[in-house]
């Protein structure tokens, strides 16, 4: 919409990626000052890690066999309770219909939220990588860098398809019940190549051999990016 | 069909459309006898194959309905879903609730006939490999949104929620076809559904046989997924009237 040339305006609204970047500042603060969630999640993350350490039969199955898929649990599991939390708190005092009210974009809003859920799943993934090397006495090598890239490839499109479905479930009686029975069967396509890459890289594989299913796991990535940004807005009605 | 049978003694003139057809319903009866028919038929008229044996004869079940579940039922709830989306008729959003149960129907009776192929063929009842669990997971997918559905209260909320779930169960099932060309599986790739039909390896009789199946199965699709719309439509009119109240 055009301004007339007579009118001074007074506020400049922002632009999408800085309305974006608002909403994901907000949601971190809010998260900054309770830590709740991610408190939460690093107890989860750090149990889980001393449950598998139990379970484990030393000797008979090697700690490189088990410790992608205790990764990939623990990643799964511990970002879900975090993407719970990322629209439980807008409804509360009916933020959200603030949010709704206010000249940003219902996309901006997606997209910072998902942002603010990668910055915190991210978080999780930072402790509990190292958690389950020391509990599982894994060797130190270059490959964990690799393992941490193919991590945050994995967290874009779980946090995509995740918030999604957590602005889907908070409408709900059953939030906590049907966000991960809803999001993790879309999470399959994204943990299963990256717990392959992960195990490949634990077991000394080159990283050329990862490829093809790290392009795989791009591809999903794009799609549940692209997906979820169209059809969130219609999660959000007046 | 409790809800049918309460909206007909409610009712003012729709009720009257409802209780002429509280009736048999002779499109489901036909259904079911024809895929019953179609069982017989595969059973004592179709040659058994060489390499497989009986085992093989699962084929005129699962696939047809794999086809059913997946492309006739998946892939038109999604693009219905879309369609409520625009267009925010509630007639679509009961046409997407009835196709999501009827392929979940199917989808369950695709994953519950590969077993009993698999435990002769592969020695083994499941295979964790892409083809198997993208359908269970999908099977999860339609779960979650039947039980969505039941825990939103407002009508439209519930509807352009589910329509959202919907599109993105629809977008699993090109996934699922392509996974036998993606990953390494043991799953057979497809004989039907497959730019080489004309070159596959069904002898005449078979591919008579798995016609005849895929038929049965697709007009038991339409007899369900009616019921169910009427069915649906049936509630939500008793639904209006209560709230009239």
């Amino acid at each position: 919409m055009s301004t007339p040339p007579h009118v001074e305006l007074l506020y400049t609204p922002p632009g999408f990626v800085r309305d974006a970047l608002r909403v994901a500042r907000k949601d971190l603060l809010i998260e900054f000052r309770t830590r709740s969630a991610f408190i939460a999640a690093a107890v989860f993350a750090v149990l889980s890690t001393s449950i598998f350490r139990f379970t484990w039969e030393q000797g008979r199955v090697s700690p490189l066999v088990l410790a992608p898929g205790v990764l990939w649990v623990i990643f799964t599991f511990s970002g879900i309770l975090g993407l719970h939390r990322s629209f439980g708190v807008e409804l509360a005092d009916r933020a959200l219909d603030a949010m709704m009210a206010s000249p940003m974009s219902r996309e901006s809003i997606f997209v910072g939220k998902a942002l603010a859920n990668l910055a915190f799943v991210c978080c999780v993934q930072a402790l509990a990588l190292p958690a389950v090397g020391l509990f599982f006495n894994l060797p130190a090598g270059q490959f964990w860098w690799g393992i941490a890239g193919v991590s945050l490839l994995a967290a874009i499109g779980l946090v995509s398809v995740g918030t999604l479905f957590a602005a889907i479930t908070s409408n709900t009686r059953l939030a906590e019940l049907l966000l991960p029975m809803l999001a993790l069967p879309f999470f399959i396509p994204v943990v299963i190549p990256a717990a392959q890459v992960t195990s490949m890289l634990m077991n000394g594989r080159p990283f050329d051999e990862t490829i093809d299913w790290i392009k795989l796991l791009a591809a999903f990535d794009i799609v549940f990016v692209a997906a979820s940004t169209v059809a969130f807005p219609f999660t959000l009605e007046e | 069909m409790k809800s049918t049978s309460v909206s007909t003694t409610v009712g003012g003139s729709g009720a009257e459309g409802a209780a002429a057809r509280s009736g048999i319903d002779w499109l489901l009866i036909a259904a079911i006898m024809g895929v019953i028919a179609a069982c017989v038929n595969v059973l004592l008229f179709t040659p058994t194959e060489l390499r497989q044996g009986l085992a093989q004869k699962i084929f005129y079940i699962h696939v047809p309905a794999a086809i059913t579940g997946l492309y006739f039922s998946v892939i038109p709830m999604a693009v219905v879903s879309g369609m409520y989306l625009w267009l925010k008729d509630e007639r679509l959003d009961r046409v997407a609730e009835s196709l999501a149960e009827v392929a979940l129907v199917f989808v369950a009776v695709v994953l519950c006939t590969g077993p009993f192929w698999g435990k002769p063929i592969w020695g083994t009842y499941w295979q964790w490999e892409a083809r198997l669990t993208s359908t269970l997971f999908l099977s999860f997918v339609l779960i979650g949104y039947m039980v969505m559905r039941g825990a939103i209260e407002q009508p439209e909320a519930r509807a352009r929620l589910s329509a959202i779930i919907g599109i993105m169960a629809g977008c699993l099932v090109p996934f699922i076809h392509l996974t036998v060309y993606m990953f390494t599986t043991l799953h057979p790739m497809p004989i039907v559904l497959t730019p080489n039909f004309n070159k596959q390896n069904l002898s005449p009789e078979m591919t008579r046989s798995f016609l005849y199946s895929l038929s049965a199965f697709l007009l038991l699709f339409v007899a369900m997924s009616r019921n169910r719309y009427r069915w649906a439509t049936e509630r939500d009119r008793l639904q209006a009237l209560e709230d009239q109240r």
